[in-house]
C-alpha cells in the first residue's frame, strides 16, 4: 500500500511539474486508480471543468452518455448488480443531481454499489439558491449509505478511496460526492496523502464461532428445517457454497426475488422464489417450517406477508452483514452477523450432522411437483408465461435477465428459472419503473459478450426509453422485449381483484407505435402476435448485432398467480395450481 | 419508556442532521438532545432521550445509529449507574413580595437567581430531569413568563463510585 502511494505521489509530482493540474484532473486519476472502467455521465454547468479533464485526460475508462439522469444511475445499478463492481455516475448539480434521486434510493433499498459524482455550485454561492443549487446533501443523507461534500481539494484523493470502500464492502450500497465547481477548476500544486480513515465502519464479516455453532445445533435436531438466501449471498459470492450446504444437509431452499439466482433455479431442492407471488410450495415450506435459516434477505413485507402469520413455528437463524436487519422485522432466535460466505464456510466445516428430516423433505418436494407455477395457455394468442419460457429456452436460460416493475416481471421471476447468481437484475426493495432498459444497457457494459435481455412492460418501457439511443449509440446488443399488454397491468390486476375492476386510469390503448419507435432510435424491432411466430422472431432478434427491440402482443388481462393478497398470511394463497392438473 | 442514549461521533459536517434524520425517518419521537465535544479533538458526544414503547425497537434504534459511518459508539445507558444532568432557565413572574418566598423555593434546590427585574427574575438550575420538574412544579403559581430546557447530558459513572443516596441525587 505505502509502495503503491510513493509510486502515484511521484507520477503525480512529475505532472505537477509538467503542467498544472486541477481538482478535476485529480477526480480522473483517482477514478483510474480505482480501476474503473466504465462511467456513466451526463454534463452540466457545474461539471464542465470536470468533462474539460476527461477531454484532455487518456483515462482509461469509457465514458456512456445516458439519455437522461435517471438512465445514468439505473445503468450503473445494472453493471454493479452483475460485476460485483461500484457502477460509477457523474451529474451535474441541480437538475441533474435531482434526476438520480430515483435511481439512488432504489440502490440503497436493493444495496446496490454505486458511487455517485455530482457537481455542486461554487463553494461561496452554496447556500444562495445560486443557478441550478439543489441541497444533494440534504437529499441524498436518507437514501445514500453515505455522502460527502468535498470542501477542500486535498481532501478529494481520500474522499474517493472512501467512498469507493464504503460503496462496495459491508452491505454495499450508493455514495454520493458533491464537488462544488471551484473544487474541480482548483490548481492543485502539491500531492496530498490519500490514506483513508473510517474509524466508525467496520463491517463484521468473520462470523462469531458460538453463533454457528447454535445454528448447526438447532439445525441438527429440526425437523423442517428450510433455507431462505437473499441477495447478501450473491454480495459475498457464496452461491458454491450455499449450494454445496444445502445438498450436504438436503435442505430445501428458496430465495427472495433478489435472491433468485444465488440457488439454481432448477435444483431439485430448489423451490423457487417465496412471497407474494412465490411458489405454494416455498410459501408452505416457510409456514410450516421448525427452523428457517436466513441467509443475505431481509426478511421485506412483500416476502413476509402477514408478519404474524410468518414462519409461526420456526426457531429463526438470520445471518446478515448489517446487523440492523436482524431482528428488524422478524422475531430472530439466532443472530449471526457477518457476511453470508464466511458463515456457509463455517457452516461446511461443522462436524454435525442432521437428525433424519427426509420425512419433511418428501412433504416440501411433493407440494412442490403438485403446486408449481401454472398458467392457463391461450389457443393463438401469446400467453405471458409462455412467453418467458420461449425466451428461456431461447438463450438456454444463462442470459443476464434485466426486468421492470409489474406483471411481467413476476412472470419473468417465476418462470426464468436462472441458475447463476448475479444474472438476474430487477428493482425489488423500490419497486422502479423505468429500471429495465437502462439497467440491461449497465449489465451489458459490463459483460460485453453476455446475451442481456430486458423484459419490460409496455408502462414501464415509457418511461426510460430513450435509452434506446444510448444503446444504439454503443451498439449494445442488449434484447428488448416488451411484454405489452396495454396496460398497466399489475395496477389493473389489483384493481380486477380488490376494487371491482374499475380500471382507473391503468387501460393504456394509446401506446405508441413500439417498432417505428425502435426503428427510430435505430433498433431492429420486430411485433409478434401469434405464438406460432414467438420462436422465429426471438431468433432473428437474437441474431441481429445490435439492439433489437420486440413488441409482444400478449393476453391482455392475464392475471400473476399465485398471489398472498395485501393484509394475509403466506399460507392464504389464492389461484395456487388447480388441482389434478 | 424512556430511554437514554449516547452515541460518540465524529465531528463531521452534518453528523447531527444525519442522527436526527435517521431517528424521525425511522419513527422515533425524539424528546430531547444534546451535543456537544468531547475530550478527543473532532469527537461529538451526543445524548438523546427518546421515547421507545417495546425493547425490540430500542434495540432497532441503537443499531440504526451504529450502522451510521460517522458514529464510533453507542450506548443506551438508561438501566446503568450514570449521572444525568440538565439545566433549565425559568423566567417567572415576582413582585418584591413574591421575591423572598421565591428564594426560598430556590436554595435548597441549589438553584442560582440569575437576573432580577421590576417583575421577573430568571432562575438557573441543573440536575435530574425529576429535580428540574420539581422546582418547575414550585414556581408555576407564580407564574412562569418563559422557560428554556437543554436535554439531558450523561455519562456513566465510574466503577469504583459508591451509589450516592435518592436525596443527595435528587438535590446535588
Ligand atoms: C415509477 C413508478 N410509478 C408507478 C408505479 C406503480 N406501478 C407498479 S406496477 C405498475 C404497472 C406497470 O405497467 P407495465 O410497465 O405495463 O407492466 P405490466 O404490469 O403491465 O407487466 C405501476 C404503475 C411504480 N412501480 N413505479
Ligand atoms: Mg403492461
Amino acid at each position: 500500500m505505502k509502495t503503491e502511494l510513493a509510486i502515484k505521489e511521484a507520477q503525480l509530482n512529475s505532472r505537477i511539474e509538467d503542467d498544472f493540474i486541477t481538482g478535476a484532473d485529480v477526480l480522473i486519476e483517482a477514478l483510474v486508480n480505482q480501476d474503473v472502467d466504465t462511467v456513466f455521465g451526463y454534463p452540466g454547468g457545474a461539471v464542465l471543468p470536470i468533462y474539460d479533464a476527461l477531454h484532455k485526460s487518456d483515462a482509461s475508462f469509457n465514458h456512456i452518455l445516458c439519455r437522461h439522469e435517471q438512465g445514468l444511475i439505473h445503468a450503473a445499478e445494472g453493471y454493479a448488480r452483475t460485476t460485483g463492481k461500484a457502477g460509477v455516475v457523474i451529474a451535474t448539480s441541480g437538475p441533474g443531481a435531482t434526476n438520480l434521486i430515483t435511481g439512488i434510493t432504489d440502490a440503497m433499498m436493493d444495496s446496490l454499489p454505486v458511487v455517485c459524482f455530482t457537481g455542486q455550485v461554487s463553494s461561496a454561492v452554496i447556500g444562495t439558491d445560486a443557478f441550478q443549487e439543489a441541497d444533494v446533501i440534504g437529499l441524498t443523507t436518507p437514501i445514500t449509505k453515505y455522502n460527502y461534500q468535498v470542501s477542500d481539494i486535498k481532501d478529494l484523493p481520500r474522499i474517493v478511496r472512501e467512498a469507493f470502500h464504503i460503496a462496495t464492502t459491508g452491505r454495499p450500497g450508493p455514495v454520493v460526492v458533491d464537488i462544488p465547481k471551484n473544487i474541480a477548476q482548483e490548481v492543485v500544486t502539491e500531492t496530498f496523502d490519500t490514506d483513508f480513515h473510517l474509524p466508525g465502519y467496520q463491517p463484521t464479516v468473520n462470523p462469531n464461532p458460538l453463533q454457528i455453532k447454535r445454528v448447526m445445533n438447532a439445525l441438527k435436531t429440526a425437523k423442517k428445517p428450510v433455507i431462505l438466501a437473499g441477495a447478501g449471498v450473491q454480495f459475498a459470492q457464496g452461491s458454491e457454497e450455499l449450494k454445496e450446504f444445502a445438498e450436504k444437509h438436503k435442505v430445501p431452499v428458496t430465495t427472495t426475488l433478489l435472491g433468485l439466482g444465488t440457488f439454481p433455479g432448477t435444483h431439485e431442492q430448489s423451490l423457487g422464489m417465496a412471497g407474494m407471488h412465490g411458489s405454494y410450495a416455498a410459501n408452505m415450506a416457510i409456514y410450516e417450517s421448525d427452523f428457517l435459516i436466513n441467509i443475505g434477505a431481509r426478511f421485506d413485507d412483500r416476502l413476509t406477508g402477514a408478519i404474524k402469520h410468518f414462519a409461526p413455528e420456526a426457531k429463526v437463524a438470520h445471518i446478515d452483514i448489517d446487523p440492523a436487519e436482524i431482528g428488524k422485522n422478524i422475531e430472530t432466535h439466532i443472530p449471526v452477523v457477518g457476511d453470508a460466505k464466511e458463515a456457509l464456510k463455517r457452516m461446511l466445516n461443522s462436524p454435525v450432522e442432521c437428525d433424519d428430516h427426509s420425512e419433511w423433505y418428501q412433504a416440501v418436494m411433493e407440494n412442490k411437483a403438485d403446486s408449481s407455477f401454472w398458467y392457463e395457455r391461450s389457443d393463438d394468442l401469446i400467453s405471458p408465461q409462455w412467453l418467458i419460457e420461449q425466451i428461456y429456452e431461447e438463450t438456454n436460460g444463462e442470459a443476464i435477465v434485466t426486468t421492470d416493475v409489474g406483471q411481467h416481471q413476476m412472470w419473468t421471476a417465476q418462470f426464468y428459472k436462472l441458475d447463476q447468481p448475479n444474472r438476474f437484475v430487477t428493482s425489488g426493495g423500490l419497486g422502479t419503473m423505468g429500471f429495465g432498459l437502462p439497467a440491461a444497457l449497465g449489465a451489458q457494459l459490463g459483460d460485453r459478450d453476455a446475451t442481456v435481455v430486458a423484459i419490460v412492460g409496455d408502462g414501464g418501457f415509457q418511461m426510460t426509453m430513450q435509452e434506446m439511443q444510448t444503446l444504439k449509440h454503443y451498439n449494445l446488443s442488449v434484447k428488448v422485449v416488451i411484454v405489452n399488454n396495454e396496460a398497466l397491468g399489475m395496477v389493473r390486476q389489483w384493481q380486477e381483484e380488490f376494487y371491482e375492476e374499475r380500471y382507473s386510469e391503468s387501460l393504456l390503448d394509446q401506446n405508441p407505435d413500439f417498432v417505428k419507435l425502435a426503428e427510430a432510435f435505430g433498433a431492429e424491432a420486430f411485433q409478434v402476435k401469434s405464438e406460432n411466430k414467438v420462436r422465429e422472431t426471438l431468433k432473428s432478434a437474437f441474431e441481429h448485432d445490435g439492439p433489437a427491440l420486440i413488441d409482444a402482443r400478449i393476453v391482455k388481462l392475464d392475471l400473476v398467480f399465485p398471489m398472498v393478497a395485501p393484509g394475509k398470511g403466506n399460507h392464504e394463497m389464492i389461484g395456487v395450481k388447480p388441482c389434478g392438473e | 419508556m424512556r430511554r437514554i442514549i449516547t452515541a460518540t461521533v465524529q465531528n463531521s459536517s452534518g453528523v447531527l442532521n444525519r442522527v436526527t434524520g435517521l431517528l424521525s425517518r425511522r419513527g422515533f419521537n425524539i424528546e430531547s438532545i444534546t451535543v456537544g465535544e468531547t475530550e478527543i479533538e473532532g469527537i461529538s458526544k451526543i445524548t438523546f432521550v427518546v421515547d421507545v414503547e417495546e425493547a425490540q425497537k430500542v434495540e432497532q434504534l441503537t443499531k440504526q445509529l451504529h450502522k451510521q459511518i460517522d458514529v464510533l459508539k453507542v450506548n443506551d445507558i438508561t438501566d446503568t449507574n450514570k449521572v444525568a444532568r440538565e439545566l433549565c432557565l425559568i423566567k417567572v413572574v415576582a413582585t418584591p413580595q413574591s421575591r423572598s418566598e421565591i428564594n426560598g423555593i430556590v436554595e435548597p434546590f441549589r438553584a442560582r437567581i440569575l437576573d432580577i427585574s421590576k417583575d421577573s427574575l430568571i432562575v438557573e438550575v441543573t440536575g435530574k430531569p425529576d429535580k428540574i420538574e420539581a422546582i418547575i412544579d414550585l414556581l408555576t403559581p407564580y407564574g412562569i413568563k418563559e422557560l428554556s430546557r437543554t436535554g439531558i447530558t450523561a455519562f456513566t459513572r465510574g466503577k469504583q463510585q459508591k451509589q450516592v443516596s435518592d436525596y443527595q441525587t435528587l438535590i446535588v
